[in-house]
């Protein structure tokens, strides 16, 4: 079983029909205690990185124990930033420090925009399971105003007036910034890849 | 480099794609979920959904349209037409939409654009604005460009960038259905003056207005609907013919399948 959390962020009917592609249904647990069965945790979002205050200390120790058990996880978009130590979007808000370094705002000039919306090209930096099948050039899309750094954690880039983390992986937690239950095939091979990730 | 987008526009009422030449004389183009799985075989970046009745005859977007498309395609879907109300957009999101296009209900109560911000993110809502050409500025119209607005697009589309929109939907009223080419000079003067994405819509007819569009122009993508339901292959072919000139684009190989 696979979870999927709701934390009230974003279109999680896409993210499940997209799951529904790639070959499983998920399921959202009401309580961080239903974690405890789960083989693999999503966390989607999208919008301002306030609103994972919503996931509060016994989300956050529920998610931490099923990571330290070995249970896959992956963040996509804000879900991916959530990975990080915190967000300049919300200073206060803790991140879940699974990745190391925080997310800053895209610092870009004209005529380059902020947010970046739209398909933009990766740039496969090392091998992950996450990004299994997938080569530099291939475009995903992305909407978002702000960045993860790139650090030893990523697995692609992509570039919008910086270099900026597209994906990323440690371990058996994973993160992207892009939408891959909007990204065509492609995406839904990452949803497959990761699938393939909570079977080991 | 992040990519021009291509965006097909399907127009339906009653279940069906229609297309008319500046907003009338209406014509059937065809089945909505058949025509969305043709442009997303042959590459489109992302598809827009407008209920082009629903404003006039305040009837919402075409659910089941929508659930349909969006349950075999994973690209962003942008629904509009009719959407008064946060109600209104939570039907459409719930039905599959990623992102809702508000119009008319944004032009009679702006603080909706910061409403809907706050629920669904900016990145959800995009505020689609029609203008018609007035001497050297354009006037918004509301209500499918029946009813000119005493607002000028350009503030506007400023006001409506302030109160939350993530994207702007520019369709110039002039060049609608006529297949003359984009207006330009309006989609540059919106462009210059938001920071936010500018799709520019109204007036394809051939390959070149798409690079006009995306260099004089300024704009971050282009929205077509006629040019795309009448001839097959067009997507995948105004696609090699812009990359060919150096406009980014996202060429979609069939390296990956869902299947």
């Amino acid at each position: 079983m696979i979870a999927l959390i709701d934390y009230g962020a974003g279109n999680l009917n896409s993210v499940r029909k997209g799951f529904v592609a790639a070959g499983a249904e998920l399921m959202t647990p009401d309580s961080p205690l239903a974690l405890d069965g789960c083989s693999g945790i999503v966390v989607p979002g999208v919008g301002h990185y306030s609103s994972t205050r919503m996931l509060g200390d016994d989300w956050r120790e529920a998610v931490a124990r099923r990571v330290a058990a070995g249970v896959p996880l992956l963040g996509i978009c804000l879900g991916m930033q959530w990975l990080f130590e915190g967000s300049d979007e919300d200073p206060e808000a803790l991140g879940m420090g699974l990745m190391s370094g925080r997310c800053a705002k895209l610092s870009v000039e004209r005529p380059l925009k902020v947010p970046h919306v739209g398909w933009n090209a990766l740039d496969v930096r090392r091998e992950s399971r996450v990004l299994e099948g997938i080569d530099t050039g291939t475009q995903m899309y992305f909407t978002h105003s702000f960045v993860a750094p790139v650090t030893g954690d990523c697995a692609a880039a992509s570039e919008h007036g910086q270099a900026l983390a597209a994906a990323v992986e440690r371990g058996h937690v994973a993160g992207v910034q892009f939408h891959p239950e909007k990204s065509g095939a492609a995406g839904i091979r990452i949803l497959r890849n990761f699938l393939t990730m909570t079977r080991h | 480099m992040l990519s021009k987008r291509i965006i097909a526009c399907l127009d339906v009422r009653d279940g069906s794609v229609v297309k008319g030449v500046s907003f009338k004389g209406l014509r059937n183009a065809g089945d909505p979920a058949e025509l969305a799985r043709r442009y997303n075989a042959e590459g489109i970046d992302e598809l827009v959904i407008l209920d082009i009745t629903a404003t006039i005859e305040r009837r919402r977007a075409l659910a089941h349209t929508v659930a349909a498309v969006s349950r075999e395609l994973f690209i962003p879907l942008t629904v509009g037409g009719g959407i008064g109300s946060e109600a209104d957009a939570a039907a459409a999101i719930d039905a599959g939409a990623d992102k809702v296009s508000v119009n008319s209900a944004a032009l009679a109560d702006p603080s909706l654009l910061t409403r809907l911000a706050q629920v669904y993110g900016s990145q959800a809502v995009v505020v689609a604005i029609d203008a018609k050409r007035a001497g050297d500025r354009w006037t918004v119209y509301a209500r499918s460009g029946q009813s000119a607005t005493v607002r000028d697009a350009v503030t506007w589309a400023q006001e409506a960038e302030a109160r939350g929109a993530g994207e702007i939907l520019l369709t110039s009223i002039d060049r609608d259905g006529t297949r003359a080419g984009f207006d330009c000079a309006l989609t540059a003067a919106v462009a210059s003056a938001v920071s936010v994405p500018v799709i520019a819509s109204g007036g394809a007819g051939r390959f070149e207005h798409f690079l006009d569009v995306f260099t004089t122009g300024q704009a971050d993508a282009a929205l077509a609907a006629s040019v795309f339901h009448f001839s097959e292959h067009a997507v995948a072919e105004l696609k090699a013919f812009l990359a060919q000139r150096d406009i980014p684009m996202r060429l979609v190989h069939h390296a990956h399948s869902i299947d």
